[in-house]
């Protein structure tokens, strides 16, 4: 029997791979992030205008409107799944959390004397305790989206449904809902909280919009969350090969529900955060956002495919889709154009990562 | 080559296992044990109920009739998690690796490091990096614990699979097919792969349908034929040809 059993095993035919080769800059988010830097460039000497503190604050407020959003369905993308029902549970939650704010301090409604009086003129609402309704408001409507991602998460990993019809369903389902409870109207968010809620959704701090700095927050979680947790290892391992996540005992069908219900509550907290600078939460908000945070998703290197995704990459997807827009602004071609230079970019970006991928 | 431990004690016997679908018996009345540091091959056509009785010892199937004893000790296996809990592990043939992950990463799946920080735990990934190099040394693979899985060679991939059995100290290994889907080159690194596990006095069941492959590195096969046992020999007592007329049925027992 030949057998070398001394000598190592080998494998010669096997390169050591080059850092350039590696990470970031071998990934789609890399050459992505480039392509925004040179647009960037380009735009700096197309537009006197773009550079500008306020134009920067408002491309800043902008793209953090679906950013946060696009953080959430990346958690879903990178385990292979979908979720149509973002938009509408945007608007869902920003409607609920508007309607608890509203009815909680109108002096009357039921459960309203817990949490306000009148002033001794008779029409002023005070609240008992300030920020407590801005508080339970908000938890509302991020109860809301718990329980949509629960159910979604619930028919995908347990009733084993697509994700696509399921989310597709939901989408339905969700909008629906929000024309029921605020009869095709939308809600306002109204009482003493109002301002406050205003000022954490709309107003900035130090010259930096509120939601960028939220949106932050939450990416710099999700990094670590994704690359140095088990649960991140796991939901990577499920995109990769569902099969051997579960033969190696990972939990699958927990680590399914998580990234629905993740990825409802950060639409949530998007839509309220969104309907705070609307000033309302009309019954067709967000409708059809699904579209652009899952471009936005796809655009910064998450695949759908499963197995590939960051908030870095969900950033710069956002960031370039916003910069394309707010150029076109600037540049006075027609905001009709938009929407199909967005359809170009995904294809680009999704064709360049596949040229690549060939040649290397 | 010696048949290892075999005046020992058995790490696996099975006795009088039988396994009914509805109306379809697939095995029945099967005996065997495996010894510490023995590999034996398990040989047999298609149907001729070589993975039913894997499934069985790997938890994923019980029995209908007859015992299980591991390490002396009867066992009932509800789930694959409780037969790896007591060490049997099982190499499938596609690997279940994860591609987009690490070779590091693969190892440790759903059984990572981690380092309190308080309420939360973090990845310790230079503990798993170390310990998944070391892994790949004692199988003298020069596989890299930062490398991505889809990058490997078949025989990397292989590695990397049999170390994740190495990370619990398993006491038996199954190996299905391992060899099937690779080149000449890395059908060796595999069974080398399978002496490193020997060495180690683990027990390795070499399912397969590579006549070479068995004969090279098992030290007894025990060919299977219509959810039978057909045959239980040392592989110097038999011959490739003699295998291939108890598995198509030429020969009816030996």
């Amino acid at each position: 029997m030949a057998m070398p059993l001394e000598s190592p095993i080998s494998f010669t035919n096997v390169g050591r791979i080059r850092w350039w080769q590696r990470g970031i800059f071998a990934s789609q988010t890399g050459y992505v992030l480039l392509a925004l830097l040179v647009l960037l460039i380009a735009m700096h000497f197309a537009s006197p205008y773009f550079f500008t503190q306020g134009n920067m604050q408002n491309v800043a407020k902008n793209f953090s409107f679906i950013a946060i959003a696009t953080l959430g369905i990346t958690f879903v993308i990178i385990t292979g799944g979908i979720d149509l029902s973002v938009g509408s549970m945007m608007c869902f939650s920003a409607m609920i959390t508007s309607m608890v704010m509203s009815g909680l301090s109108t002096p009357g409604m039921p459960g309203a004397s817990l949490f306000v009086h009148l002033a001794a003129d008779g029409k002023t609402v005070v609240a008992n305790v300030p920020g407590l309704i801005l508080l339970v408001s908000i938890l509302a409507g991020l109860v809301t989206a718990l329980i949509v991602g629960l159910v979604n998460g619930f028919c995908i990993a347990v009733l084993g449904l697509s994700p696509f019809v399921t989310t597709l369903g939901m989408l339905s389902i969700v909008r629906g809902l929000g024309y029921v409870v605020s009869n095709g109207r939308g809600s306002f968010p109204g009482g003493p909280d109002a301002d406050c809620f205003y000022a954490l959704t709309s107003g900035d701090l130090f010259g930096i919009p509120a939601p960028f700095i939220y949106l932050v927050i939450l990416a710099a979680i999700m990094a670590i969350v994704l690359h140095h947790t088990s649960f991140g290892r796991h939901v990577f391992a499920l995109g990769g090969n569902e099969k051997a996540a579960e033969l190696t005992g990972i939990p699958v069908v927990r680590v399914k529900i998580e990234v629905y219900v993740i990825c409802a509550l950060a639409a949530g907290l998007q839509g309220i955060i969104v309907s705070g600078w609307l000033g309302s939460a009309p019954a067709n908000m967000a409708t059809s956002y699904e579209l652009n945070v899952i471009a936005a998703a796809v655009i910064g290197g998450a695949n759908l495919a499963g197995g590939v995704g960051g908030p870095l990459g969900a950033i710069v997807g956002c960031v370039l889709l916003e910069v394309i827009r707010n150029g076109l602004v600037l540049a006075q071609v027609s905001s009709y154009w938009q929407q199909t230079l967005v359809g170009v970019i995904i294809i680009l970006a999704v064709l360049v990562d596949r040229i690549r991928s060939r040649i290397a | 080559m010696e048949t290892a431990g075999s005046a020992g004690q058995p790490v696996l016997e099975l006795t009088g296992i039988g396994k009914e679908f509805g109306a379809i018996r697939a095995l029945h009345d099967v005996d065997m044990q495996v010894f510490p540091g023995e590999v034996v091959g398990l040989m047999g056509d298609n149907g001729a109920g070589k993975s039913t009785l894997v499934k069985i010892i790997a938890g994923n199937f019980r029995p209908t009739h007859g015992e299980v004893r591991f390490g002396g000790n009867a066992v009932h296996f509800y789930r694959p998690i409780d037969a790896r809990a007591v060490g049997i592990e099982v190499v499938y043939q596609d690997l279940a690796l994860a591609d987009n992950l690490t070779a590091a990463a693969n190892v440790f799946l759903g059984r990572e490091l981690k380092r309190k920080f308080g309420p939360f735990a973090f990845l310790d990934h230079t503990a798993m990096a170390a310990r998944a190099l070391q892994l790949f040394g004692e199988l003298r693979s020069e596989t890299r614990p930062h490398d991505l899985v889809k990058q490997m060679s078949g025989g990397q991939r292989q590695a990397v699979a049999i170390a994740r059995t190495r990370l619990s100290n398993a006491r038996l290994v199954m190996m299905d097919e391992p060899t099937a889907a690779i080149s000449v080159r890395q059908v060796e690194q595999v069974l080398g792969l399978i002496h490193r596990l020997k060495e180690q006095g683990v027990a390795v069941m070499l399912i397969s349908h590579r006549m070479p492959d068995v004969f090279a590195v098992c030290d007894r096969v025990v060919v299977m034929r219509r959810g039978e046992k057909r045959a239980d020999k040392s592989i110097r007592d038999t011959s490739p040809e003699e295998v291939t007329a108890l598995i198509t049925g030429a020969k009816e027992a030996a």
